[in-house]
């Protein structure tokens, strides 16, 4: 059967999608939330060329959207799995969005006519923006249909919002449909590729970052969202606290991350890039503003880093330090960083902190993994059937995994995975087509 | 199209605040509305949106447009987008013109609000007078021969061989040493697996011998290779002389080497015992390591701001690998290094276990190299500065291993020529870009993976062999791939022959050939340039470097890029 599906639209499943496609294949994108783009879509610029994240992503999105050969179903789940590679059936489940896709014109008038508008925090900005109860994830979503959150609608909490609500009012083209129901959709394809990438451990559990204590400790996900000139503060560098430009700025690395003891010992790989952009993005915005970086070992191991780092510290004069630190609060919500140099404890004061936190499999990784019926490890990560021959064939045969979601990876690595289990796909689907005919033609 | 009435549709793009937030969009859409030709203009929130796509798309039919030009963003990611939309509306894809009123203009005059307004809609005015002059282009369809090229027989030649072959291609691997397996030929053993790389090669080489699909010359080179995508012409040097070959599509797989010391550094090749990394994994492998109690490791060697500038990504793994094994036999080992790079699930096991099983970890700096003498007991002595503890200490050894980084292979420069492809300033082979495209090249049909792009391991090297595969794979299963429209004409009677566009072309697509002139009884043969409009990328260097204006580019004419400076150099009030 020459389909396949792909779970999950980031940038690793955009990729293979497309070359599958591209490859003649029909293709059926399963997406989680209203959007394709994933986290690559949340960043404000990527390393180690500062290109605008979502300005190089965005095409891609939308070409996917456009392919004839690619089916896409956003702001929906895989429930069920059966069958054999070469003949699987999928079972995907389409949560209502209360938005009709097929009338919709993505004008943004029911957004603005929300009677909660702008009383919510933004999920897509990390909780620094707020939305109302039908929002677009972001401007560039795809598709660009708005979704109605069923958690805060008035129509749902309070069985009613005004005579008529508001937004099914000011549609123009009658695309609200509160009649709109679960669905659940079957699918039959050959193979499937998980792209599910990854979610950030949450830096509360860890109080020596005071994060949720202190409000000018950040994650480093909105850290990308308060620079970018789509975020909610339109890319003005701002702490949460008092709304000042932030005069001393510290990094913080390996929040969460390489701690055997506390079970979670891997690296996530990508860190200390990242945090150096968004060191370097701190001069760009605010070029007097002091950086720091706390690091335990630099990991500038792809092509390129090195030299982003030395520019990091000698065009931009960002100071990195060698330690572990500890975070605590003054009456004007400054931070007092303690650190260690040298044996000796020091402190420093800064106006915000940003944490570069472990990156995990997503939190329900392994509930698609029972589905699926492939072996991932503790942590969640889809297990390679043979790490060094067929790293992204999973213990399922015609089942791959790609990109963060089998492994800590960057942006080029995903991507290149992407297209990698296309090529498995093509030759999975090629060998069982060749032995089909073969028994064809002996009988 | 010249002929008929002009109906210009111009859309102006917000970009959310990208633009909008600094340009009066609105104002430079009135703007536009009057401006000669343009019979429609609209403003977009964002114009390459579902729905900004669709307004064109009804645009176009609604006011019957034959030019449409967008203002907005950068034609590099977006222009494919708007000309594909322009086509399903029915207009030929050359009568659209990009206007870049983000980069170049909101982007860069964020204090002067009014000023970028003003500049944006002389932008705009440029942009609609260049409209007018577009005329529609045809792209050339040409056939693909279904086979590929994979330059190197390691196991990412291989892989990506096995892969194709399997798709049903028509596979040439050559190989320039005798033997198939590359890099993992010389190694001892690898860290994901307890299988020996020996294992591992010969199940990939019986795979890639027992396939019929595959075509392999070993102890073979490349020659010579001309011609484009889906239909290359390549000449493969052999023992039994050279061999002429087809392939639509090319794959690099040619690996990396390892740098190699310079003598007297850290006392190798002065000391017995000062060995390099990939020394020791031959000594292990032939099992020829002499008793050793205490050996130390230097990471860096010629790396991270030395003679090369980059971390090699690979080498912690490599090192602590062989440390560990070294460890199990009882041997003291003691790592100097500038951050242990192991990152990912695997490698920071890896880095636990050898930090578990007792070796010693020591970082020092570049202001502080170590350095290797020998010890008054006749046995090697290493002096380092321990940065944690801010002292200088002495360490006794009877090996010291040089850790050094991958480099690029010593032809890769004249198989970058060859291929008309670019190596980057590390002198590895350069992909198209650097986040999406990182295993295609800037040249179609020629794509990229393994260690010739960067180092990387096994695992790292098979993913991107099968990335590559899929790749190459998309015009081999099509059939057929389409010319770049906009490609530059020679005018025959204005060329003179020079000679200069030949030499100055990137992609090789300009040649001289003899043209026969009859003027009157004299019949004169002349040198006249031509152009290949299927190798022609349409970058319009040649245009530039043309002495007498023989070489005009399509969509980029002089009459039509002089009407937009006419209006650039027009004051508007």
């Amino acid at each position: 059967m020459r389909s396949a599906l792909v779970i999950g639209g980031g940038v690793a499943g955009i990729q293979a999608a497309l070359d599958l496609a591209e490859r003649g294949l029909q293709v059926y994108l399963v997406e989680k939330s209203p959007t394709i783009g994933g986290r690559m879509a949340q960043l404000d610029k990527t390393f180690p060329t500062n290109d605008c994240s979502i300005c190089i992503l965005a095409p891609k999105m939308i070409e996917c959207f456009r392919h004839p050969n690619i089916t896409l179903f956003s702001y929906s789940e895989v429930i069920g799995v059966e069958g054999v590679a070469g003949d699987f059936r999928v079972r995907v489940l389409k949560k209502p969005r209360y938005v009709d896709e097929g009338k919709c014109t993505g004008c943004g008038a029911c957004i603005e006519a929300c009677r909660l508008r702008g009383r919510f925090p933004n999920e897509f900005d990390e909780g620094l923006g707020r939305r109302g109860a039908i929002y677009f994830p972001f401007m560039q979503a795809v598709p660009r249909v708005p979704v109605v959150d069923k958690r805060h609608c008035l129509l749902f909490t309070k069985g009613k919002c005004g005579k008529q609500p508001a937004c099914k009012e000011a549609c123009e083209v009658g695309a609200i449909d509160f009649e709109q129901r679960e669905e659940v959709i079957e699918l039959k394809v050959g193979a499937i590729i998980v792209a599910t990438g990854f979610d950030p451990l949450d830096p509360s559990v860890l109080r020596e970052y005071g994060y949720g204590r202190f409000e000018n400790v950040i994650t480093a996900l909105q850290y990308e969202r308060l620079i970018c000139a789509s975020g909610p503060t339109r890319g003005h560098l701002q702490r949460p606290s008092d709304g000042k430009e932030p005069k001393r700025i510290a990094f913080i690395h390996c929040v969460g991350s390489r701690n055997p003891r506390a079970g979670r010992y891997y690296c996530s790989a990508v860190c200390c890039m990242h945090s150096t952009k968004e060191a370097i993005l701190v001069k760009e915005h605010c070029p007097d503003a002091e950086v720091f970086v706390f690091y335990r070992d630099m990991r500038a191991f792809g092509k390129g880093f090195t030299e982003y780092i030395e520019r990091a510290k000698s065009e931009y004069g960002i100071k990195y330090i060698k330690s572990d630190v500890l975070i605590e609060e003054n009456e004007e919500h400054n931070l007092m960083i303690k650190y260690d140099e040298r044996g000796r404890q020091r402190r420093l004061e800064v106006d915000m902190a940003v944490l570069s936190t472990l990156l995990m499999p997503r939190k329900d990784a392994k509930e698609l993994a029972a589905v699926l019926g492939v072996k991932t490890d503790e942590f969640g990560f889809f297990e390679p059937a043979d790490e060094l021959l067929r790293p992204l064939d999973t213990s399922v045969p015609g089942i791959f995994a790609v990109g963060f979601c089998r492994r800590p990876m960057d942006i080029p690595e995903s991507v290149a995975e992407g297209s990698a289990a296309a090529a498995r796909v093509a030759e999975l689907l090629g060998s069982l087509e060749a032995r089909g005919e073969e028994r064809g033609s002996e009988e | 199209m010249r002929e008929g009435e002009l109906r210009i549709g111009v859309f102006v793009c917000h970009c959310g605040v990208n633009i909008g937030g600094i340009v009066d969009v609105e104002a430079v859409v009135e703007y536009a509305k009057a401006l000669p030709g343009v019979v429609h203009a609209e403003r977009n929130l964002y114009t390459c949106s579902s729905e900004g796509l669709s307004r064109i798309r009804a645009a176009i039919k609604e006011h019957n447009l034959n030019r449409v030009v967008v203002a907005a963003c950068t034609p590099r990611t977006h222009a494919p987008l708007f000309q594909k939309v322009c086509e399903e509306a029915g207009l030929n894809k050359y009568l659209f013109e990009f206007v870049n009123i983000r980069e170049q203009c909101s982007w860069v005059h964020t204090h002067e609000k009014e000023r970028a307004t003003r500049k944006a809609m002389d932008l705009v005015r440029m942009a609609v007078a260049k409209a007018a002059l577009l005329e529609p282009q045809e792209e050339l369809s040409f056939e693909v021969t279904p086979s590929a090229l994979v330059i190197g027989g390691g196991v990412a030649g291989m892989t990506a061989a096995l892969n194709l072959a399997s798709q049903g291609f028509d596979v040439y691997l050559v190989e320039r040493e005798k033997e198939l397996g590359g890099r993992l030929r010389t190694l001892a053993s690898l860290y994901q697996t307890e299988e020996t790389p020996e294992k591992i090669i010969q199940k990939l080489v019986k795979e890639v011998e027992g396939n019929k699909k595959i075509q392999v010359f070993q102890g073979a080179t490349i020659k010579s290779v001309s011609g484009y995508i889906g239909n290359y012409d390549v000449l493969v040097s052999t023992e039994g002389g050279d061999i002429a070959l087809k392939a639509g599509v090319i794959i690099v797989a040619t690996g990396a080497s390892v740098y190699e010391p310079p003598t007297g550094l850290y006392g190798y090749r002065k000391y017995e015992n000062v060995i390099t990394l990939a020394e020791l994994e031959q000594r292990l492998k032939e099992g020829q390591l002499p008793e050793v109690r205490d050996v130390v490791f230097i990471h860096c060697v010629g790396a991270r701001g030395q003679d090369k500038s980059y971390c090699s990504r690979i080498c912690c793994a490599a090192s602590i690998k062989n440390a560990l094994r070294l460890r199990r036999r009882g041997v003291n080992v003691t790592i100097l290094h500038r951050g242990v790079t192991m990152p990912g699930l695997e490698k920071e096991r890896l880095y636990n276990e050898a930090r578990g099983r007792g070796v010693i970890f020591v970082r020092y700096e570049l202001e502080r190299l170590p350095s290797v003498q020998r010890s008054e007991n006749g046995r090697l002595e290493v002096t380092f500065y321990h940065e944690d503890l801010s002292v200088e200490l002495k360490l006794e050894t009877d090996m010291v291993v040089l850790v050094t980084p991958m480099v690029p292979n010593d032809d890769a420069k004249e198989l970058s020529t060859m291929l008309k492809v670019s190596l980057g300033a590390d002198g590895f082979f350069l992909e198209a870009h650097v986040k999406l495209r990182p295993v295609d090249f800037a040249t179609d049909g020629i794509f990229l993976c393994g260690a010739a792009h960067f180092p990387k391991d096994v695992a790292e090297s098979v993913a991107q062999a099968l990335s590559a595969a899929a790749r190459a794979s998309i015009p081999l299963s099509r059939g057929y791939v389409v010319a770049e429209a906009i490609s530059s004409v020679v005018d025959e009677k204005r060329c003179i022959g020079c000679g200069r566009c030949v030499e100055i072309c990137p992609y090789g697509a300009i040649a001289l050939r003899d043209v026969t002139l009859q003027l009157g009884e004299v019949v004169l043969v002349t040198k006249k340039s031509h152009i290949n409009p299927v190798l022609c990328k349409g970058c319009g260097t040649c245009v530039a470097v043309c002495p007498v204006g023989a070489i005009d580019q399509r969509n980029f004419t002089f009459e039509q890029i002089i009407a937009a400076l006419r209006e650039a150099t027009t004051t508007v009030t």
